[in-house]
């Protein structure tokens, strides 16, 4: 963390650049600390309770274990993945867009995932068998071709990939167009309308080990190339034509990372359904609390996300207890709020 | 079993298309009856996801996530052996004290755990279903849309609380009381068939021939505005009501009063001549659960139907 990253070749900013990675080091451990007190505050609340004191952790009946190492664990752990991957996946798109405003939701991705789901049951409702992973997979992995194919729709509808107002122009017009397909579908196939209303809510309540070793291994997966392709989002900041001077093959560089922002978020929505806002707000956060390039962008956001969402869950178990909310609507009011609260600002500055 | 078949077979004149979805409902019921008889004491179930279920003995402590399910369980007798419901159950009385356990979008999986179910009786909802089983809770699931599913839903329930006489023997009192409703309100009627239109959300959805509303419609000889083939409970066009001009509106009470603002719903002949039938919602409840308790539904519509018919 200490050492110089390799782009920082100006000697003059080599202590500005030792200075700026003490901090994210320093703004990561906060994050890593936040999202431990959460699991903790996730772990004790809950639907029933577990024991006021720290006794169930020495000496939990078999009851309790249940509760905690199947029901709560993986959901707190899966609630911190998924909500990374939407921060990984909105300061990803809102890099590639040069927009503050982007995010999974903009580019139909989501959209087109929660179509890939809606296929993913009609097909499974006839014959179902087989659980867990096989399941998940299937529902994962229709909801990621769905992902793909909305932003690759979104993005040959602007005929390339370079015009940044008009990609988002179309993603919106991907987004209602795929929304109202899932909407006929579920309307004709009443049997469906429960699942689906569960996912469309946005729920954390169904996260099982299996959703969050899936989230896991996605995240594994979409960060590790994302912060190594950082740099490219850098050079993009400073205007197509200064990227592309830069000798960076931007149809390229963008396909990657589009490709990266459909895994993401496709299998967020796959396990917790349509939870909107954690990837317009992550980004926006880290901002906020650091001065950073991509690279700490990409490692800022996902943990900002992370621990967004399990706030967002740990509210959903607790405002109304012992009945939950559905996680969606909670992250729509605490982001929504926030939103309008930048914008207040920014009315009051300008 | 037989005599009911026998009873069934005998009704056959006056109502053979129900009766023979109801003798199929009951002979694989039978079918199944023999099965666990066969098998000795574990019980061997198939729900309607086609999941097949082997339970050592009759579960004691039961889960219901649907009303009408609930009301079944209760309606054989064994109200005690629930421990909690979903949040709509409302029927006996005495389930409103148990606990609630959500709804079938959001059920609290952690509460139910807790409460260390036997079995959980739910309709098909795949994603509970799955986090159900990952966590060793068997459940089961049964649709209720149709006539002959609220039949078979209850052979089945009786099946696997081992009470299949008491089964039978509601089935019979439900289909004798369906029959005699029926059989009462055409034998009153001077005039043609009502034309009806019966709302089950002011979406407006409405209940399509195929339905188990649909069905207790037909039993009372009036003509469901709603055509074969438009779907179980279809999402209707409020101009396709007025286009069909019902001469009979069935309707929760709290949407009664408004249904004159409906842009022109004050020219259907119903609304015109006042041929509303306003439920409160307790009685509209025994109706739309697709429980044990539909004759008594359909008795309360009968009973407005011939107050309102010209």
């Amino acid at each position: 963390m200490s050492a110089t990253p390799p782009f920082a070749v100006d000697l003059g900013t080599r202590s500005r650049a030792a200075l700026a990675n003490h901090r994210l080091l320093v703004w990561v451990l906060c994050c890593v600390a936040i999202a431990l007190l959460l699991a903790f505050g996730s772990l004790v609340v809950g639907t029933s309770s577990v024991g006021t004191s720290l006794g169930w952790l020495l000496k939990p009946d078999a009851d309790s274990s249940v509760v905690l190492w199947q029901i709560r664990l993986p959901r707190t752990l899966g609630a911190w993945l998924a909500g990374a991957l939407l921060g990984l996946a909105g300061g990803i798109a809102q890099g590639v867009f040069r927009n503050p405003l982007a995010e999974p939701y903009l580019l139909g991705t989501a959209s087109g995932a929660a179509l890939g789901v809606t296929l993913s049951l009609i097909a499974a409702d006839a014959s179902f068998e087989g659980l867990g992973w096989a399941v998940r997979l299937g529902v994962t992995g229709a909801a990621c071709v769905g992902a793909a194919g909305a932003t690759l729709l979104t993005v040959s509808l602007t005929r390339g990939i370079l015009e940044t107002r008009s990609l988002l122009l179309s993603g919106i017009v991907v987004a209602f167009l795929l929304g109202s397909i899932t909407q006929l579908l579920v309307l004709s196939r009443p049997e469906i309308w429960r699942t689906m209303q569960s996912f469309l809510l946005g729920s954390t309540g169904f996260l099982s080990w299996s959703s969050t070793e899936l989230l896991g291994a996605a995240l594994c997966i979409s960060i590790v190339p994302a912060v190594l392709l950082a740099r490219g989002l850098d050079a993009l900041t400073l205007g197509e034509d200064t990227a592309q001077s830069l000798g960076l093959s931007l149809p390229l560089l963008r396909l990657t990372l589009l490709g990266i922002v459909s895994l993401a978020s496709a299998t967020a929505v796959g396990q917790v359904g349509v939870v909107g806002f954690v990837g317009l707000i992550a980004p926006h956060i880290v901002r906020e609390t650091l001065s950073v390039n991509h690279r700490q962008l990409l490692i800022g956001a996902p943990l900002c996300g992370g621990a967004l969402l399990q706030a967002a869950d740990l509210l959903s178990r607790w405002v109304i207890r012992p009945s939950e909310l559905p996680v969606g609507a909670v992250t729509a009011c605490v982001g929504g709020s926030y939103l309008i609260f930048l914008l207040w600002r920014r009315s009051r500055r300008g | 079993m037989e005599r009911g078949a026998v009873r069934l077979s005998s009704a056959c004149a006056q109502d053979c298309r129900t009766v023979r979805r109801i003798a199929a409902a009951l002979a694989s019921s039978c079918g199944l009856a023999f099965a666990v008889a066969a098998a000795a004491s574990p019980i061997v179930v198939r729900d309607d996801l086609q999941h097949e279920i082997t339970l050592p003995r009759s579960p004691q402590r039961i889960i219901s996530l649907l009303p009408g399910l609930t009301e079944t369980v209760c309606a054989l007798g064994e109200c005690g052996r629930l421990v909690a419901t979903d949040r709509y159950s409302n029927w006996p009385e005495s389930v409103k004290a148990l606990p609630k356990t959500g709804g079938l979008e959001d059920p609290l999986i952690e509460a139910i755990v807790r409460l260390h179910p036997d079995l959980v009786l739910l309709s098909s909802s795949q994603r509970i279903t799955a986090r159900l089983r990952e966590l060793g809770i068997e459940s089961f699931a049964l649709d209720t849309q149709t006539y002959a599913q609220v039949g078979h839903m209850i052979m089945v329930i009786g099946t696997i609380l081992d009470l299949r006489e008491r089964a039978v023997a509601l089935n019979r009192r439900i289909d004798g009381e369906v029959q005699t409703i029926g059989r009462e309100v055409i034998a009153r009627r001077r005039g043609p068939a009502p034309s009806v239109y019966f709302e089950v959300d002011p979406g407006p959805y409405s209940a399509g021939p195929e339905s188990f509303i649909g069905e207790l419609i037909r039993r009372l000889g009036a003509r469901n505005i709603v055509q074969a083939g438009m779907g179980l409970f279809p999402k209707l066009n409020p101009e396709y009501v007025v286009r069909q001009n019902p001469d009979v509106i069935f309707v929760l009470s709290a949407d009664a009063a408004h249904l004159a603002d409906r842009p022109g719903w004050g020219e259907i002949r119903a609304v015109r001549e006042k041929r509303i039938c306003s439920f409160a919602q307790e009685i509209r409840d025994t109706i739309v659960h697709g429980g044990p308790r539909i004759a008594d539904g359909m008795r309360a519509m009968a009973d407005c139907l011939a107050r309102v018919s010209p």
